[in-house]
């Protein structure tokens, strides 16, 4: 199979600042590829690498097997969703929609149709002749997506287009996006920084961090086997135990990683005493000190929740507990 | 802590009035609107008005005394061919200094909203902004002098074995002359210079308000950057331009300092208002050739809407 986009050594320069540095991806065709990671990490920059926005300072970018070297975001077969949509404030949405086929001369009326059917695959039909300004965030947020996926691109990239809806509406769009995705086939590539969004979402995860790519995977790999305490920080904040813990446990003098959920308290495993109870929602969060180290469990509704200032003991199952690499710290 | 929680006892006459005003919205509105409608709409808007009736008055030819009777005698004076040619030739100087003011601006504009940062920025306001701050008269002096025939610019094109060049241009009809100094090009180049900032200020601002990402989206839907200009960037800022060219287009229609001192001797509108109500008493046609500009803007405006020019607004 081919790869949609292959990054070779990527790296990108602004002055001094390293924003993508030595990166390598390879994108599989008809994935839905998600790169996560925090602000300034350097997600932004590939997704703007591959859509022809900036150019690589070193390295190589190809795109199904063809080298983007030197060749403008108006001859790549590659379409974004911006995070601020850009949708042009003096077309109308079928005019927005349309706005591909009509620069690449397609007649009036056949545009307008496939526009049209744009529409309708974001579930806006209809809503072609009002102006962007008339809709709301979720209603740009599809427009976008249909001036996007009218021109038929190889790759879509999404930049953090879910960014500005509020909750239950972002849930929606998770799932309408990755319908939308397996029905049409095309490769996503989906910025976010949001861990939930990323794992929820994509066949694969790269976790961005300083520029650099700490890990790729698939998000139960991301999720239950971080490689770095970072990814494991990140990626929905598991426990990372500091080597002196480990070796005590596991006799490994190593860092490792123990999912919130997956702590028990009682009677058994190490001493620990009680620094705050927060409740949210479905659990309740205890915030533990384990000799100077600090630790999150989640408390399932029904357990017993201890008083602040309580002495109790945590452990957890064999096989919650992951051994990561080394760490400079 | 302090047991007082409304802080009722503080009074005083400045408080109170402060109270007032938060109590009532209104009030204040109408207070803050008071002393500019009265400027505006009385004085100026006012003054106005007494020349558009000035204007349909007209003059008794043997007495020279204002005839104080509705006609539209005045007008139909407007039409006479020596007072139509100087309607067109102002019209078309103004569409030429409009059009000439809005390609030079729009590139400086351009790279003041989308590349100047900091101390960029400031060069750029400051240099766009000092013309403004020197003398009017002193500035088209000192073009009067740049133009003239011993001026810098002769002796330029003298140095540069040129001169043939210039003499060949000047030789042309209508837009020639003797020397650049009077001739309508002389006028053209001034006006452009003293109108500029007009134009670029508007358009900058137009062109700051359209996101990166804007001309981004349009590279990425396939246009190359000559399309996205077309299509893009020159709809949004329209409205800036159509600010600008408003700026530009009525202030040489009014000018009568700049033909005056650079230019050939046949008269532009404001010349002609000037003469008018000057030495020849004329105050009824000078009022009617008053009206001229503000018909013009106003059917410039009606047919810059009709053309959707302020959709992007």
């Amino acid at each position: 199979m081919t790869s949609a986009v292959v990054f070779k050594g990527v790296s990108r320069h602004f002055g001094s600042v390293r924003a993508v540095d030595e990166v390598d991806i390879s994108v599989a065709e008809g994935e839905f590829f998600a790169m996560l990671g925090p602000s300034g990490s350097g997600k932004t920059t590939c997704l703007r690498l591959i859509a022809g926005f900036e150019q690589p300072t070193a390295g190589e970018i190809s795109i199904f097997g063809q080298p983007a070297q030197g060749v403008p975001p108006y001859k790549r077969h590659v379409n974004t969703v911006f995070q601020d949509y850009a949708l042009f404030p003096h077309l109308n949405v079928l005019d927005n929609v349309a706005y591909g086929l009509m620069i690449s001369g397609t007649s009036k009326g056949e545009r307008h149709r496939a526009a049209e059917e744009a529409l309708e695959l974001v579930a806006l039909p209809g809503y072609g002749s009002r102006k962007p300004s008339e809709l709301s965030g979720g209603q740009r947020q599809r427009v976008a997506l249909a001036r996007a996926l009218v021109n038929q691109p190889k790759v879509l990239l999404l930049d953090e287009p879910l960014g500005a809806l509020d909750l239950k509406l972002r849930e929606q769009m998770q799932e309408e996006l990755k319908a939308l995705q397996r029905k049409l086939g095309i490769t996503f590539v989906f910025v976010t920084h949001d861990q939930g969004e990323a794992l929820s979402m994509a066949d694969r995860v790269a976790v961005f961090n300083e520029g650099k790519i700490v890990q790729v995977g698939k998000p139960e790999d991301i999720y239950y086997r971080p490689e770095v305490p970072f990814v494991a920080d990140f990626v929905g904040s598991s426990n990372v135990i500091p080597p002196r813990i480990t070796e005590k446990v596991t006799g490994t003098w190593t860092t490792a990683a123990v999912r919130p959920e997956a702590i028990m308290l009682g009677d058994k495993g190490l001493p620990a005493k009680v620094r705050a109870t927060s409740f949210i929602g479905t659990s309740t969060r205890v915030s533990l000190d384990l000799d100077g180290s600090q630790m999150v469990a989640l408390l399932p509704k029904g357990q017993t929740i201890p008083e602040i200032g309580e002495h109790t003991h945590v452990s957890w199952a064999e096989d919650d507990i992951h051994l990561m690499e080394m760490t400079d710290e | 802590m302090s047991d007082v929680i409304l802080d009722t006892d503080r009074k005083g006459i400045l408080t109170r009035i402060s109270d007032t005003l938060w109590r009532n919205p209104r009030l204040t509105i109408l207070l803050l609107l008071t002393p500019p409608a009265l400027w505006l709409g009385v004085v100026y808007l006012g003054s106005l008005f007494a020349l558009l009736v000035q204007s349909f008055f007209s003059i008794d030819e043997f007495s020279g005394l204002i005839i104080r009777e509705f006609t539209l005698k005045t007008y139909a004076e407007l039409f006479t061919p020596a007072n139509f040619d100087i309607i067109v030739r102002t019209v078309l100087m103004a569409s030429a200094v409009t059009i000439a003011a809005a390609l030079v601006s729009f590139p400086i504009a351009y790279y003041a909203a989308r590349y100047a940062k900091g101390k960029w920025k400031a060069i750029f306001y400051l240099g766009v902004m000092l013309p403004l701050w020197s003398s009017y008269l002193v500035k088209v002096y000192s073009w009067k002098l740049i133009l003239a025939k011993e001026g810098i610019l002769n002796w330029l094109f003298e140095t540069l074995h040129l001169s043939w060049l210039l003499n060949a241009y000047l030789s042309l009809p209508i837009i020639g002359g003797n020397s650049l100094s009077v001739s309508w090009t002389g006028t053209f180049l001034v006006f452009l210079y003293v109108w500029l900032p007009f134009m670029i200020l508007p358009i900058q601002a137009a062109l700051e308000r359209v996101p990166r990402s804007m001309m981004e989206a349009s590279g990425d839907l396939g246009a190359t950057p000559a399309q996205s200009f077309r299509h893009v960037l020159l709809p949004l800022a329209l409205p800036g331009v159509i600010a600008g060219s408003i700026f530009t287009f009525s202030l040489t229609l009014g000018d009568y300092i700049i033909p005056q001192i650079v230019g050939s001797s046949r008269r532009f509108i404001g010349q002609a208002v000037y003469a008018y109500q000057g030495t020849a008493g004329n105050i009824p046609l000078a009022a009617a050739f008053a009206v001229v500009p503000i018909v013009i803007m106003g059917i410039y405006l009606w047919v810059a809407k009709r053309k959707g020019a302020f959709d992007a607004l």
